[in-house]
């Protein structure tokens, strides 16, 4: 990937960082923490990866993207809206009463969300069908899933883990969100579901490690993914919870908490363009 | 009496329904050899995913499969399908309103030995509730080829309630599920005998016994318990004057609880339910259980004339 494409990517990425802190502090509701750990990856597939049209979304000119870790509605909508979704005025409507942005993801509300998820380890197997189904009707599309480190605790996340590496889900590719950060606090010490490398390894996946924040380590990460044939493949993004806003990284407290007026302030000069 | 079961009915249906049509996907949690898919998994491999002893994955995995595009049927059990998936259901198929066709079988009582864990006498009930949710409980291997024939052609999620015995056929091969519609097996002006599934056979012989005692009673076929055929149940009553409910399933949550809702808030009117009271199942042979439940044609002919004549 050249220097001006990671450019483009960075500025992106941020106007999407302003674009959370904005939602989450105009509803004074939702999940800042995990939507700025998960934003470079989202910046990365629906920007320079996927075929994602608006318009025509059939199964063979269209991939999927399923935000298992619903929570991050911030990060997702702000890459819908810039696609074209819907309006970017919609993004400060956010969890608001008649509005089409539900705190998660629904598929009956939200135009570029295909499945409804929010509840833990529900959207992972959701993934799982929609890549057994492209493959069963012959689309060379993907399936992309966004799980949490924390999400990862859900027993579900491992029977969806165990049914892919079974049926050799090669069209499907995980990121696991590893920001170390629950809402209870550390991961480790709420309820410690490490190795997740391992886990998938155990149950026949494909595996990679790389920094969630680094597009060009990104970039690779999707490519060698792609060249696996015979295994479902999952990245395990290393990323800081609240990147990129000083006081909300590496603090647990931002899981799902507004910023106050001050610290509304103080994140967006540090988001400045 | 002639006696099938219609879990039969679905394996045989699901077969033909797979030549015909090849979206259609069929899941299943490690019991295809007893809920019937194994028939439609030996013609059609790959459109049959076996998901191993994991129904809340089924589900959620069912729900991805109809988002791009297929018709997934999804079985296991009535109690794991509706009980261990529950959530899964709920969020995944009924609130993102896909095309899922969860078809249980093994409900009620009549599962037999196996006992209580694996007799469903909850599952009308966590269905019932659930937005965007078709709910049917075909009375027999007829109606049950029909139905699945239904779900398959209807746009949204359906869950069919299966049993495991064979148990007596009402209708035969001409017969036609009609969505939405409760069907009056029997007219009678003294009493509406309101059944489903398994209980409607038993309702039926009631019907004979009660003749005998010079009681009329009207025999109607609930198998749609949501949404609701609200029209017929009133016109019975509004008839009759009284009303008896008879279920394989916990009186709280399902058919009693649907026809005393529909009653009390239009035509307020003297109701017996009879099924299952406080209770969980409990091993013994389906026609024993019945028995021992209070659930056979002779508990429903004397429970309607005890309420009839206190």
């Amino acid at each position: 990937m050249n220097q001006e494409e990671v450019k483009r990517l960075k500025a992106l990425a941020r106007k999407f960082r302003r674009e959370i802190v904005e939602m989450v502090y105009t509803a004074q509701s939702g999940h800042p923490g995990g939507s700025l750990s998960i934003i470079d990856v989202l910046t990365y597939l629906f920007f320079h990866e996927m075929e994602y049209p608006v318009q025509n979304r059939d199964i063979f000119s269209t991939d999927r993207l399923v935000m298992s870790k619903g929570h991050a509605t911030p990060a997702l909508y702000a890459c819908l809206a810039e696609k074209g979704f819907f309006p970017e005025a919609e993004l400060s409507r956010f969890r608001q009463i008649d509005s089409i942005l539900q705190g998660h993801p629904e598929n009956e509300f939200v135009p570029g969300v295909d499945v409804t998820t929010g509840s833990l380890g529900q959207g992972f197997p959701q993934a799982v069908g929609m890549a057994l189904g492209m493959r069963l009707s012959g689309s060379e599309r993907k399936v992309y899933a966004i799980l949490g480190d924390g999400e990862c605790q859900e027993g579900l996340i491992w029977e969806a883990a165990m049914s892919a590496g079974h049926y050799k889900t090669a069209n499907l590719t995980v990121f696991v969100d590893l920001n170390g950060l629950q809402i209870d606090g550390n991961v480790k010490d709420v309820m410690n579901v490490n190795p997740v490398p391992d886990k998938f390894s155990a149950s026949h996946w494909h595996v990679q490690e790389i920094n969630g924040h680094d597009f060009n380590e990104i970039n690779n990460a999707v490519r060698a993914a792609h060249k696996v044939t015979d295994k479902p493949s999952v990245v395990i993004a290393h990323t800081i919870k609240g990147k990129g806003v000083s006081f909300m990284e590496n603090n647990y407290k931002f899981h799902g908490s507004p910023p106050n007026d001050e610290q509304y302030k103080i994140a967006m000069e540090e988001l400045a363009p | 009496m002639e006696k099938k079961a219609s879990r039969v009915a679905y394996g045989e249906t699901l077969l033909e329904l797979g030549k015909e049509n090849p979206d259609i996907v069929v899941l299943d949690a490690d019991l295809s050899g007893s809920t019937k898919t194994s028939l439609f998994a030996k013609e059609f491999p790959d459109r049959f995913f076996d998901m191993g002893i994991a129904e809340q994955n089924m589900i959620t995995t069912a729900a991805g499969l109809a988002t791009v595009g297929k018709i997934p049927f999804a079985s296991s059990f009535a109690i794991f399908a509706t009980g261990r998936a529950w959530e899964m259901l709920r969020q995944a198929v009924c609130l993102g309103n896909k095309n899922v066709k969860i078809v249980a079988t093994h409900a009620g009582l009549t599962v037999g030995e196996d006992g209580a864990t694996h007799q469903a006498l909850e599952d009308i009930a966590v269905t019932r509730v659930l937005p965007n949710l078709t709910v049917i409980v075909p009375a027999d291997y007829y109606e049950t080829k029909s139905a699945i024939r239904f779900a398959a052609a209807y746009q949204g999620p359906v869950y069919i309630r299966l049993s495991r015995s064979a148990t007596p056929v009402v209708f035969d091969e001409n017969y036609e599920f009609t969505h939405k519609k409760a069907g009056i097996l029997r007219k009678g002006k003294d009493v509406s005998i309101f059944a489903c599934g398994v209980m409607v056979a038993e309702a039926l012989q009631a019907a004979v016994r009660l003749e005998k005692d010079g009681i009329n009673a009207e025999i109607i076929n609930v198998s749609t318990l949501k949404p609701l055929d609200t029209e017929t149940i009133l016109k019975s009553v509004e008839k009759t004057g009284c009303a008896v409910t008879v279920e394989e399933h916990n009186i709280i949550g399902g058919l009693g609880s649907a026809v005393a809702e529909t009653l009390s808030e239009n035509h307020p009117a003297p109701l017996h339910r009879m099924g299952v009271i406080e209770k969980f199942g409990r091993s013994g042979k389906a026609d024993d259980l019945l028995k021992a439940y209070h659930l056979t044609a002779e508990d429903v002919a004397k429970e309607t004339m005890s309420f009839l004549k206190p």
